[in-house]
């Protein structure tokens, strides 16, 4: 719709590094450092949406910038909303991070716990394969209580790092 | 479609967020609570209902705030929405009474208890319910790209609260990664939509379809596939599908009976919106589809094969027969499209009542666990029967309304006829088999086998939770009966979505696009 439409370059920077820093981030266990990468990726989100409303200009409102010399306001709008957005659910991720800090003494994301059940019968070199029908092992539910992180397991060595 | 009706559009966004406003000023009131979300869910119903009447003759579209279309955001109500909608309020309704009954006061190990000593979820749990509801409802409705990331925005939200409701360490270990993966997943669809409004200057479907062609092809396809990651992720389809099976177990019975029959259909909604609107003509793209659709089906169904709970059984199958939606979308053709539309009406009232039948399994038995169920034929038949249909229903046995479903796309696959169709009718079939395996052995486990030793649990099941489990299967058989009517609607609302201009047409009535805002003029979605 803007035939002008440039993005200044130093806006396209910032949007790669905050992405950049975002996903590295949000690829942590740490729920913590999650929502950290969690907030950057938005904000670079954001970001983008801004560079997408074409070039800067005067407030959108009528009567104060003459027509043309307007900055387009409706991606502020969708940027405020976003924010909006972005702070709720940056409220509920700390919520969360907080209760699981609570229970477990720290707020690293566990591993699925079917993928560590597999995981344990690799170690011991055991078939892949279950038959439901023997029903040897416990239930999941069981599995699930008992389960512990690789990531726990090693800071049972030195010390509960992030538990302070 | 006369003015009035119109006035009808907003009433299934708007009851459910006033509802939940007033549900939550009434926080110490949990009998008020309850009253107002069954009124609020059944007045949302009724409209739904009507919408479903009104939109046969053509959307229906409101321009809130009395702002015309490229300018305002409009709510469109097509036959598509108003199907989904009013399934979806059917859903709602049943799993709101089923979940009165069940008093949503949890102990900390996940399982019921009747009187339960921790209230305080029961005074977030109708407000969060009513949120979703609203979500869902203006996700469907939304004639706006970014309306439409605000209506996932408002569904999410409230499922990452009911997920992870009472906050107990198995739900805090689920709802982690179900809520990183969503985030993420919005993210994906932000920086969609951002890319969008940079190419096109605009966000308002319509307008969107009716530029989009114009844009450089590498851009649409771009956006094409970013928006089909979005939704693909919250669909479940398969390489992005490990987030379900893990998170949606772990919730309470209601909650994850509601999840399951909606989140996952209102990404597929979003697809199906997307693919027949703004890029209805993207053969590559509808390949990858069917490739993925294909690895989803049989996937998702050897994972429920290899599973020895029972909801995390169906939460396979749920992953699995998101395969068949796909399947449909994939096929490109009219045909294809009826079929998928009437599979996802079809599939979000089976899997739903499935779930809440586990939640009265695991009240009866008080496990889910396939190794310590059993001889539940003998002590609950009407539990047994309860479960049959909905499961045989599932698998696709004729006369059931998922058997009519399932031949719908096999039939528009072969009228396809290309090497990939036919690999995908296989599939399907193979997959059909499958599921049947699957249930026969959940059932045999669950109500056939011998009673585990040590198990002998007589709980009385509470007629609230019964009865409204009853009503969805139902509804389920009733979705069999009138089947006729209902792959008629969905064929026409799959043919209005195809033909590229109904939509269009509805949203900007005079042909080309309305002023610039100039001369707001509330409502006129005569079509």
């Amino acid at each position: 719709m803007n035939p002008e439409m440039v993005p200044s370059g130093v806006l396209v920077v910032a949007i790669g590094v905050l992405f950049a820093a975002g996903v590295y981030l949000l690829l942590e266990r740490s729920l913590t450092r999650v929502l950290l990468g969690f907030i950057l990726v938005g904000n670079g989100a954001n970001l983008l949406m801004l560079v997408a409303g074409g070039r800067a200009g005067g407030a959108p409102i009528a009567g104060i910038t003459p027509v043309d010399e307007m900055s387009d306001p409706l991606a502020q709008a969708m940027v405020l909303t976003s924010i909006v957005i972005t702070l709720a659910l940056t409220a509920f991720v700390l919520a969360m991070a907080y209760r699981s800090w609570q229970l477990n003494g720290h707020d690293e994301v566990a591993d699925d716990v079917e993928d560590r059940r597999i995981a344990r019968l690799a170690a011991r070199n055991a078939p892949v394969y279950r038959d439901v029908d023997q029903g040897e092992a416990g239930t999941l539910d069981e599995d699930a209580a008992a389960a512990r992180d690789e990531t726990e397991r090693d800071e049972a060595g030195d010390k509960t790092g992030e538990a302070t | 479609m006369t003015h009035d009706l119109t006035t009808l559009v907003p009433l299934p966004v708007l009851i459910p967020l006033c509802a939940a406003g007033l549900a939550l000023a009434l926080h110490r009131h949990p009998r008020a609570q309850r009253t107002i979300s069954v009124v609020a869910l059944s007045l949302m119903l009724a409209a739904s209902l009507g919408l479903l009447v009104a939109a046969d003759g053509g959307p229906l579209v409101v321009d809130v705030g009395g702002w015309a279309a490229p300018v305002g955001i409009n709510l469109v109500a097509d036959r598509l929405a108003a199907l989904m909608l009013s399934v979806s309020g059917v859903v709602l309704l049943c799993v709101l009474l089923y979940s009165l009954s069940e008093g949503m006061t949890e102990s900390a190990d996940g399982l019921p208890t009747p009187g339960g000593e921790d209230p305080i979820p029961v005074a977030i749990y109708h407000p969060t319910y009513l949120v979703l509801a609203a979500g869902v409802a203006n996700a469907f409705l939304s004639g706006d790209l970014f309306n439409l990331y605000v209506g996932f925005e408002i569904l999410l939200a409230a499922s990452y609260v009911l997920l992870t409701l009472g906050g107990t360490g198995a739900r805090i270990r689920a709802g982690a990664v179900y809520v990183v993966v969503s985030l993420l997943s919005s993210i994906l669809f932000f920086v969609a939509i951002a890319l969008a409004y940079a190419a096109t200057g605009t966000v308002n479907l319509a307008q969107l379809a009716q530029r989009i062609p114009e844009i450089d092809p590498g851009v649409a396809l771009l956006l094409e596939l970013l928006l089909l990651l979005a939704f693909g992720i919250k669909a479940a389809i398969f390489p992005l599908s490990a987030w379900l099976p893990d998170s949606y177990p772990t919730a309470p019975a209601p909650v994850t009976a509601v999840f399951a029959g909606l989140l996952t259909k209102v990404g597929v909604y979003a697809i199906i919106r997307t693919q027949t609107l703004l890029f209805p003509d993207s053969p590559g793209v509808d390949r990858v589809l069917m490739v993925l659709a294909l690895l989803t089906m049989v996937v998702g169904i050897l994972g429920a094969v290899a599973q020895d709970d029972l909801k995390r059984l169906l939460s396979f199958t749920l992953v699995s027969h998101i395969g068949y939606m796909i399947f449909g979308v994939g096929l490109a053709s009219e045909a294809g499209m009826a079929a998928a539309v009437f599979y996802v009406a079809h599939h979000i009232t089976v899997q739903t009542a499935l779930f809440l039948v586990t939640g009265l399994v695991e009240r009866r038995a008080g496990t889910t666990s396939l190794d310590h169920l059993g001889g539940l034929a003998r002590v609950a038949p009407g539990l047994a029967v309860l479960f049959f249909i909905p499961a045989m229903n599932l698998a696709g046995i004729p006369p059931l309304s998922g058997f009519l479903g399932k031949v719908g796309l096999l039939e528009s696959g072969v009228r396809d006829g290309g090497t990939l169709a036919w690999v995908l009718v296989a599939g399907s079939v193979v997959t059909s088999l499958l599921t049947l395996y699957a249930v026969v052995k959940a059932w045999n486990k669950a109500f056939w086998q011998e009673v585990p030793a040590g198990v002998t649990r007589d709980v009385r099941l509470p007629r609230g939770m019964v009865g409204p489990t009853t009503a969805l299967v139902a509804f389920g058989v009733l979705l069999t009966v009138v089947a006729g009517p209902l792959y008629g609607y969905a064929d026409r609302a799959a043919r209005t979505s195809m033909d590229g201009h109904t939509y269009v047409d509805a949203v900007f009535p005079g042909g080309s696009e309305r002023g610039r805002g100039e001369s707001p003029e509330a409502g006129g979605g005569d079509p």
